[in-house]
């Protein structure tokens, strides 16, 4: 039921770059060099606009028709994450590669025990669940409004951030 | 013999909303009947947040929107029979019950059947062994009772219940070897794919099982690559070593109620195989006989909970307690609410539903 369009996605559940580039939802490079951005990696047309009504920038569009996918309006989004533990499919990421010379940091959501600490090193997955790197978590963050998703901010290699996307604790 | 207004069978999201929106709109004694110990139906197993828009109530998980639901009831006045069978309805409007080891009957004005669909198994050689089990019974083991059934499971069909539950499994501490899928594309969701994928779990489509092996329970489940015309391909076997097969590969309506109530019915494949005839109002053949939510179609819970809603709110105009136009407009909203979910992917349901309510000849 998925975007048989995307091979990759529809046959192994895995978005390739290539996949990912024709997404609207997804920044521009020139973008992610700015600071902290949401990265939307939604490729389904069902309806579902939480990210939509999340967004307190308005950089998110979806519109009436709430099966669209989203848009995001990169100059508007400022990174803030409201929308990472909004979206229900945990599909949207924040990707800041102003973090420091050599790091990006990636803010992901997560949903398993045990929650990370702070400044603990912890392995990190790319999108087919195979560790790429080590990475430090720089916090997590939890609010009542989250609904029990915590939003993980992990300090990854710079050019490992289009790919870290989950955690092994 | 005790009289009460309306009736719904089975208390998940498509009964409860049924109740809700009758209740609110003036009908009195209105109970929900439900064979389990707790209400929300499937809603209690579904740790994850909904889709959809506000009317969906997305981004509130499953479990939560059941709780919520279950309180409106209450504060609505809604009596409530738990651990309680239907096992007959007879005449259109007597229920027969099985409650506390006894038998009894009560009478209602209107009867809405919400009681859900059940779980379609393969079979393999080895498919009986203790280890294999439906999605479903996993999810209430797991999510209700607190019990782990395996520590390695290999899931069969990746639809969005093949997907949710290999995603709580790992929640719960399981591992999951594979999910497969006879089909060559993936059934649910990409986000539900995506959030398992990137845990390590791989989806392989075109794959199904050719076997499962065990003494006493299951030891090993071998899979085997199938052509475009699903003919398993020999040589492309694979052993998983796990001790749990689970079975998620759709749903059936479970109808029993309204074939004893005579409803008419009509084989729609893409609503789950047999499904009552009905009206827009969710009225079956079967004067004063409803039907909502998986019973009539499979779809989604947030279906299930328009669908539920129409029929509640057509329930109140039936008994006199809503206006004819109060009621077109209100059940309007609803149906509203349903267009999402039956178009672009979910095009074939509008199609199904219409062609259901055309084949079964009810004016609207």
């Amino acid at each position: 039921m998925t975007n048989t369009e995307l091979v990759s996605l529809s046959t192994r559940g895995v978005l390739t770059p290539e996949e990912l580039r024709t997404l609207p939802g997804v920044p521009s490079d020139e973008r992610m060099k700015r600071g902290p951005v949401a990265y939307i990696e939604c490729a389904d047309i069902f309806p579902c606009n939480p990210c939509e009504s999340a967004c307190p920038k308005g950089a998110i569009r979806i519109g009436e028709d709430i099966t669209n996918l989203p848009v995001l309006d990169e100059d508007k989004c400022d990174g803030c994450g409201t929308c990472v533990a909004a979206c229900p499919g945990l599909a949207i990421f924040i990707l800041d590669m102003t973090y420091s010379e050599t790091e990006a940091v990636v803010r992901i959501p997560y949903e398993l025990l045990p929650v990370p600490e702070k400044d603990q090193e912890v392995s990190c997955l790319n999108r087919e669940g195979k560790i790429v790197t080590q990475g430090r978590i720089v916090k997590t963050v939890k609010p009542k409004a989250y609904r029990k998703t915590v939003v993980v901010w992990i300090a990854v290699p710079k050019d490992l951030a289009l790919d870290v996307r989950s955690i092994r604790v | 013999m005790e009289q009460y207004e309306f009736i719904v069978v089975g208390g998940g999201p498509s009964g409860m909303s049924g109740a809700i929106e009758a209740a609110r709109a003036g009908v009195k004694r209105v109970a929900i009947i439900d064979e389990n110990l707790t209400l929300g139906g499937q809603l209690v197993k579904q740790t994850h947040k909904f889709f959809g828009g506000k009317a969906h109530r997305a981004g509130e998980r499953g479990i939560d929107i059941g709780v919520d639901m279950e309180r409106t009831c209450g504060e609505l006045g809604i009596e409530i029979l738990r651990d309680t069978v239907v096992w007959g309805i007879f005449n259109h409007d007597t229920l027969a019950l099985y409650q506390d080891h006894k038998s009894r009957r009560i009478r209602a004005k209107a009867i809405l059947l919400s009681t859900g669909a059940s779980e379609n198994n393969i079979t393999c050689p080895g498919w009986t062994l203790p280890g294999v089990m439906g999605a479903g019974a996993i999810q209430t083991m797991m999510n209700v009772h607190r019990v782990l059934p395996g520590t390695k499971i290999l899931m069969v069909g990746s639809g969005n219940v093949g997907l949710i539950v290999s995603y709580q499994l790992v929640q719960a501490g399981a591992e999951v070897s594979a999910v497969i899928d006879i089909l060559p594309a993936i059934g649910g969701y990409g986000v539900h794919a995506s959030k398992i994928t990137r845990l390590g779990i791989p989806i392989h489509v075109s794959q199904t099982l050719k076997e499962i092996r065990g003494q006493d329970r299951v030891e090993e489940a071998v899979t085997i690559e199938v052509d475009s015309s699903f003919k398993p391909i020999p040589g492309t076997e694979k052993t998983y070593p796990v001790d749990t097969v689970c079975i998620a590969v759709g749903l059936s309506p479970l109808s029993e109620l309204a074939w004893m109530c005579g409803c008419e019915f009509r084989y729609i494949g893409e609503l789950g195989g047999w499904v009552p005839c009905r009206r827009e109002t969710m009225e079956t053949t079967a004067p004063g006989i409803y039907i909502a939510g998986d019973a009539s179609g499979i779809e989604e819970a947030s279906t299930a909970m328009m669908t539920g809603a129409i029929a509640g709110l057509s329930v109140a105009e039936r008994l006199g307690y809503l206006d004819p136009g109060k009621s077109k407009i209100l059940r309007q909203e609803k149906i509203d609410g349903l267009v999402p979910f039956r178009c672009k992917y979910f095009e074939f349901r509008q199609e199904a539903n219409q062609r259901l309510m055309e084949m079964g000849g009810v004016v609207q």
